[in-house]
């Protein structure tokens, strides 16, 4: 497990009170996990040894980190304060789209890691079976998330591709 | 040889799959055969997460043969002595399920299917480093091999004169990894952390890896707590492998890359020449990669080797951000000089 350290948030996108905002995302964060644990049990095989590890994950221009732990009994996805972080077994970095693609199998981990657009830390074996796992799902998880939230849920999510293309 | 016993067409494509997924992937993009392992120290990529159950290997092999693709299965470890039955169940499987050839370094894992397993094809590892006419004729003879992966340290007129003498099929590596501690055979590793590329299948142990950010962003890599290399804010990163590592001498005070530079293989401008010399199929490099990299890299190729095959020059898609370091060399198959 390592320390809890803090790591400032980009001020990207500086007008977004965190907390409220937090707050907003939570059922939101909870029904996404619930609906990958329930569509692709298969996965867990694979982070096996890592079901009750702490990730952070950390897109650089959020004002708040995600916390996943991935249970398949009880997944936790939930986003929480950058600063400070709670204790954790690793943490993956990197910006917005780059970690929606890699979720999507649409971007290499390791192309990301070479160029220094990704930076893990912590228990190095946990981040690679997460990437192992989510990498054997087929179809988009991104989509699968869009489509949980109807039309809406798709504009957003072709906004956010619209971005990171342009 | 006779016809019969080819393979396939001569340009076979051999790709790489780490997941279930990734098979369907690299068949999909257009991959003549695929290479996998099972989640175990049977095969040299036994990554946490990464490789197939008997089940997923079954499957993959009805969806890759649906569709016209081969299934090539690597036990291309070193049984450690008393616990060979782990590769000889693996073999098992593989005749079980279907599997159109085993991928084999160990000449007692090679002995073990060629008398159990009479049908199952047998494919010489890497591995093996077979890289004379004298060694690959001894596992033709012995253990009837009807293909040899050649070690990267060979260059295209060696290579051709090696096809003069053998009676088996060539396969080269085109694209990926360029380790080459006496191709495969790799001690390092073990050395630092106690696990065994060769027996374990574990180069560099993700258990044993850390990475450190430092306030300038610079990151420093470790293996076993020791570090091996240290990248500038900004500077392409390597695999945390020791044979790639970054290290300080006497001599050299500044830190050098005392074996090999983190750099990725890329031998498709020399496709022509490698037909030409008779190789038979290209092995892309990356079970431990992504289904991203497995689409764009096999799809690549594919369009390159099928623009070959129709006798014009192929337009070749530009793969360097996929590069290890993001640098790409053509090692030893351009000049024994590389490094």
């Amino acid at each position: 497990m390592t320390d809890a350290s803090p790591h400032p948030a980009p001020p990207r996108w500086p007008a977004l009170p965190g907390g409220p905002l937090r707050a907003a995302l939570q059922p939101v964060l909870s029904r996404v996990v619930n609906r990958i644990a329930r569509r692709h049990p298969e996965m867990f095989a694979r982070i096996a040894p890592y079901q009750q590890a702490d990730f952070i994950v950390l897109a650089r221009e959020m004002p708040f980190a995600l916390h996943l732990r991935p249970d398949p009994d009880a997944p936790v996805f939930r986003a929480i304060p950058r600063d400070p972080l709670p204790p954790h077994d690793a943490r993956i970095e990197g910006p917005f789209m780059l970690l929606l693609r890699l979720v999507d199998g649409e971007d290499d981990g390791d192309a990301a890691f070479f160029s220094r657009d990704l930076t893990i830390s912590g228990n190095t074996e946990a981040v690679v079976s997460l990437r192992n796992a989510l990498d054997d799902v087929d179809g988009s998880i991104a989509q699968d998330t869009a489509n949980l939230f109807g039309p809406p849920g798709r504009m957003v999510l072709n906004a956010l591709r619209r971005r990171a293309a342009a | 040889m006779t016809t019969g016993e080819q393979f396939s067409q001569a340009g076979e494509l051999v790709c790489p799959a780490g997941t279930p997924a990734a098979l369907r992937t690299a068949v999909d993009a257009g991959a003549d055969s695929v290479y996998c392992g099972f989640r175990n120290a049977t095969n040299a990529r036994n990554f946490p997460g990464l490789n197939f159950t008997p089940e997923e290997l079954e499957a993959s092999v009805a969806y890759a043969h649906a569709r016209g693709a081969k299934v090539l299965l690597a036990l291309n470890t070193y049984p450690p002595a008393g616990h060979e039955a782990l590769w000889r169940d693996a073999a098992e499987v593989a005749a079980r399920v279907g599997v159109d050839a085993c991928i084999v370094a160990d000449m007692g894992v090679a002995r073990h299917i060629a008398t159990t397993h009479p049908d199952l094809r047998l494919h010489l590892s890497v591995q093996a480093a077979a890289s004379s006419p004298e060694a690959i004729r001894y596992y033709c003879e012995n253990f009837g091999v009807k293909r040899v992966v050649l070690p990267r340290i060979l260059t295209i007129p060696e290579i051709r004169a090696i096809k003069q003498e053998i009676p088996c099929e060539i396969e080269t590596f085109i694209f990926g990894n360029h380790g080459l501690m006496v191709e495969g055979r790799c001690s390092l590793t073990n050395w630092m952390t106690g696990e065994s590329t060769n027996m374990d299948g574990v180069c560099s142990p993700a258990a044993k890896v850390t990475y450190e950010e430092d306030a300038n962003g610079a990151l420093r890599s470790c293996l076993g707590g020791f570090t091996i290399d240290s990248f500038a804010k900004g500077e392409t990163a390597g695999y945390p492998t020791i044979c790639k590592g970054r290290y300080t001498a006497p001599h050299r005070p500044e830190g050098y890359y005392a074996f090999e530079e983190p750099v990725s293989l890329n031998l498709s401008r020399l496709l022509p020449d490698l037909m030409a010399a008779g190789v038979h199929a290209f092995k892309i490099e990356g079970r431990q990669r992504s289904k991203s990299y497995v689409r764009k890299v096999v799809g690549a190729f594919r369009e390159a080797v099928d623009t070959v095959r129709a006798g014009a020059e192929p337009d070749l898609a530009d793969l360097i951000a996929l590069t290890e370091g993001q640098k790409e060399t053509q090692g030893a198959f351009q000049t024994k000089k590389w490094r």
